[in-house]
């Protein structure tokens, strides 16, 4: 078997140990907190009787480990039960509401690493020059504030200031596309509307970049730091020492090395965009998760509560994954030794 | 400490970052005497003077029920405030007792303590906490606990890893020989050498509590109405964009001027100490 | 008479700080001859290291280097060479040795290709099978067995006398007529330090290189160089052949490295507590060993 593959089995494996751990945390809040699920549903009007059979349904009446037993036979066979919110199955809230948000994280994603990445090198190439300082400013100011400010400064600036932006939805309410992946951008190119997917494209910039600022600041700035870090290695000098074209030495010498504790940072700022979407969403009107997150949060529906967390948890152990998998591409010591370093 | 204030004068980003503290900190204590309309921070309704742009004496604006906005900011402040450092002050030692613990036994203790960090670091921050919220009921005290919950484990994960290098230094393991304790080794030897870090980190991070608190609050899921919120009140006034784009913007700013003031100053102090991030 | 490889004539090197200049070459003259070993020797902080960064071009990039004087490199004043001239020579004409082997290979490419990228400075058109080819050949030479799987390894699946070897190969590949070798091997273990050295003399020798030997080290320099030039902070306090200057070592700070021998040879740096004003003596020049045209 190959080292990669071995990591990659090994990381699924710990990956799923972790989730399982998740379920029972979010399990628990969910069960400990004061106030009854089932009458919470039915709302102050129902019965007694009426609030007794739902909480036999839901195997409230149950001590807590047997309801999680429950749950695991159920999530075995891929059910999250129904939301108490919808009256549908979570599963299927889901698929329908996970497509526009992945897809504004995707772009988000794409937006973080081809404008943060080269920031960062643009600024450890020429550090402590005012391109440096400049490149240090902006990425500060983009961490510094919460995706839900930059989306109504953008809104404010390019929706309405400077109409160049549409304020709010995924797309105009004229095309309509019918759903093969989810993904509009994609979708709009399947049905080969080039309108509708500009369109679309054209909806995404504002709430895709919100999410990307604070993504972009610390892609740059971590990209910077490191990048120096690697400037002062004796390989560095080395390389100088030879002779070696000094964009070559950038880009193979300092570059590349540096990238792997980068990517790391890239992951851990998925994760953050997919709490971050709830954010963005909620400014720009896009119907993704988030609009169906807030509710069930409000209106303490455990079921969806729970299937969400689990969803969005079970994403960012994927990118985990796939960002392992990448630094294990670049890093020769790791793909051979196959130990996670 | 010369040196510290030396570095923290000579670059002008820091200097600023210290400005802008400095100014939030000292709006948050003294709201009492610098907001023109201290009684607004309350349930106060004033038709005459609802929905005003910025102009004398309500430099800010005033909300739609007719409140001061400069006047709720300084008092949002000071409530921003005292969660971030309440949820510090619960979670670094948590966080750190647990890394300590767990980096510096190893074995069993460790693969539980980390896996259980992991745990909850594999749920994103946000999302934890809003689901925390969302099932107490939002008051202060719960988000201050929802934000601790997910905060603590990220301090475990840092000084964790500086307990599993400190723990192969000579002085640790010439504290072994002479037979110190455990405690003593931990707490007296290991520590202080994680202070740096864990300093730097939580200066960065009393930016990003407010952050994510004002995140929790623009959902709803934060501190209640009448209390001045930043978040709240960016939430409400975006329901209102373009016409009355001060009651988004300036709470907005405001938050963006506390975060990037702890962010400049975190930096600053990860050079001074030289630590990485 | 042909010009040597390496001319140092008055060599200032200052650095601009907040605190205004500060000056660590306080003018020094070396020379070395075709074929020549030459070392310079003294403590951490005295210039060696300086010096070698001056010759390769290395410090001239730092903002805020101040340098004058000679600098002439086979009859060429380097220091009135353009840029492009001057980047042309390194990795050509001069080339360098670090410090640490295992740290300087950088360690996300496999030995093979960093070879391959050094024989690219003297032929820009060479193929991976030929540079393979020509490496292992080189690789023979420094006596590392079976040159094909080294070539295909990554620096940290080496030992570091292995990297130490690699780098001295990669060093000569292109035939350079100057080799710089900073504290070559100091972060190995004695042993291994000493086999590499040994190597590396039987190498240069038939290569006919002019190396450059930066050391603090007097019992290694003492193996590898024909010529000792001893610096204290940034001057040069003593000069005479090897063999002259251990049999009768003449100036006092020489005397004092000398007597810190038996520590140097284990391995540690030289420390020599005691800052005495007599270090602070002129220049003494052995005889034959002056510089050429007759300046001290």
């Amino acid at each position: 078997m190959s080292p990669v593959l071995r990591l990659v089995l090994k990381r699924l494996g710990i990956s799923l140990i972790v989730l399982i751990g998740v379920s029972m945390l979010i399990f628990a809040i969910a069960r400990v907190i004061p106030g009854d699920p089932a009458r919470i549903a039915l709302g102050p009007n129902a019965t007694p009787e009426q609030v007794e059979t739902l909480r036999q349904r839901l195997h409230l009446d149950e001590p807590l480990p047997v309801q999680y037993g429950y749950f695991l036979a159920d999530l075995a066979r891929g059910d999250l039960g129904i939301s108490l919110y919808t009256n549908r199955p979570v599963t299927a809230d889901i698929a329908q509401f996970l497509p526009a948000t992945l897809e504004l994280i995707l772009v988000a994603g794409a937006m973080m690493i081809l404008i943060g990445l080269p920031l960062g090198i643009l600024s450890a190439r020429y550090r402590n020059t005012w391109i440096d300082g400049t490149v240090r400013v902006v990425s500060i100011l983009g961490v510094s504030a919460p995706s839900f400010v930059w989306a109504v400064i953008l809104m404010l600036l390019f929706a309405y200031f400077l109409p160049l932006f549409p304020i709010a939805g995924r797309i105009a309410d004229s095309y309509s596309i019918p759903a093969v992946t989810g993904f509009l951008l994609v979708d709009t190119l399947i049905a080969g509307n080039l309108a509708a997917f500009g369109n679309a494209l054209s909806h995404i910039v504002l709430p895709a970049f919100a999410l990307a600022l604070s993504g972009i600041g610390q892609a740059a700035r971590l990209t910077r730091s490191n990048m120096v870090e690697t400037y002062d290695r004796p390989y560095i000098e080395m390389a100088r020492s030879y002779g070696f074209p000094e964009r070559r030495i950038a880009r193979r010498y300092a570059f590349k090395p540096s990238l792997i504790p980068s990517l790391t940072i890239i992951g851990l700022d998925f994760a953050a965009m997919l709490g971050n979407a709830f954010l963005v969403e909620a400014v720009f009107a896009w119907p993704g998760l988030s609009r169906y997150g807030v509710a069930v949060i409000l209106r303490k529906d455990l079921n969806a509560i729970v299937g969400t967390v689990l969803i969005i948890s079970a994403l960012f152990l994927i990118v985990n994954i796939i960002v392992d998998l990448l630094i294990a591409l670049i890093n020769p010591r790791i793909r051979l030794s196959q130990r996670p370093a | 400490m010369r040196r510290t204030l030396a570095i923290l004068a000579g670059n002008p980003l820091s200097a600023l970052g210290v400005l802008l503290i400095a100014l939030v900190v000292l709006s948050a204590i003294f709201a009492d005497f610098i907001a023109p309309f201290p009684e607004h921070r309350g349930a106060v309704v004033d038709f005459v003077n609802f929905n005003k742009p910025p102009e004398w004496p309500y430099i800010f604006g005033t909300d739609l029920v007719g409140r001061d906005l400069f006047s709720r900011i300084l008092y949002a402040y000071r409530i921003s405030l005292i969660l971030g450092v309440v949820v510090l002050a619960v979670a670094v030692p948590i966080g750190v007792t647990v890394g300590l613990v767990a980096g510096y036994f190893g074995g069993w203790t460790e693969a539980i303590l980390m896996r259980i960090t992991d745990v909850f670091l594999s749920i994103p921050p946000l999302v934890l906490a809003m689901s925390m919220m969302g099932l107490l009921e939002p008051t202060l005290t719960n988000g201050m606990l929802a934000v601790t919950a997910m905060w603590w484990p990220w301090y475990t994960r840092l000084v964790y890893n500086l307990t599993r290098a400190e723990k192969e230094e000579g002085y640790v393991l010439a504290a072994e020989v002479i037979g110190a304790s455990k405690a003593h080794i931990i707490f007296r030897e290991i520590l202080p050498n994680c202070v740096p870090s864990i300093l730097t980190k939580m200066t960065l991070d009393l930016g990003f509590v407010i952050l994510i608190a004002s995140s929790l609050s623009f959902l709803g899921l934060g501190v209640q109405p009448p209390t001045p919120d930043l978040g709240s009140m960016v939430a409400e006034g975006a329901k209102y964009l373009p016409d009355s784009w001060w009651l988004t913007v300036f709470p907005g700013l405001a938050i963006l001027v506390a975060v990037f003031g702890f962010n400049l100053l975190g930096d600053a102090l990860r050079e001074i100490f030289g630590v990485d991030q | 008479m042909t010009a040597p490889t390496l001319l140092i004539r008055d060599l200032h090197l200052g650095f601009k700080t907040y605190g205004g200049l500060v000056e660590v070459l306080h003018g020094i003259s070396l020379h070395i001859g075709q074929g020549e070993r030459v070392a310079l020797v003294g403590e951490s902080g005295s210039g060696k290291s300086v010096t070698a960064r001056l010759v390769i071009g290395l410090l001239q990039m730092m903002r805020g280097a101040r340098v004058s004087g000679l600098l002439q490199f086979e009859g060429r004043n380097l220091e009135k060479l353009s840029a492009a001239e001057r980047h042309a020579l390194r990795g050509t004409r001069m080339s360098m040795i670090f410090q640490d082997p295992t740290s300087s290979l950088n360690p996300i490419y496999t030995v093979g290709a960093q070879f391959q990228e050094v024989l690219r400075r003297a032929a820009p058109a060479i193929d991976r099978a030929a540079a393979m080819e020509k490496a292992a050949r080189l690789l023979d030479e420094v006596l590392i067995p079976d040159p094909a799987r080294v070539l295909a390894s990554y620096p940290f699946q080496l030992s570091g006398g292995m990297n130490q070897r690699v780098m001295i190969a990669m060093a000569l590949a292109n035939e350079p007529s100057l080799l710089i070798a900073d504290e070559p091997g100091t972060a190995l273990d004695v042993t291994v330090q000493a086999q590499t050295l040994r190597l590396m003399r039987d190498v240069v020798e038939r290569h006919g290189t002019s190396v450059l030997f930066i050391s603090h080290n007097l019992g290694v320099v003492r193996e590898f160089a024909d010529r000792v030039y001893v610096i204290y902070k940034g001057r040069i306090v003593e000069q005479a052949r090897t063999a002259d200057l251990f049999e009768n070592p003449r100036h006092p700070y020489t005397q004092a490295l000398m007597r810190a021998i038996p520590r140097v040879t284990g391995g540690g740096l030289p420390e020599i507590e005691e800052e005495s004003e007599r270090f602070l003596e002129p220049l003494v020049v052995h005889e034959g060993c002056g510089e050429p045209g007759g300046m001290a």
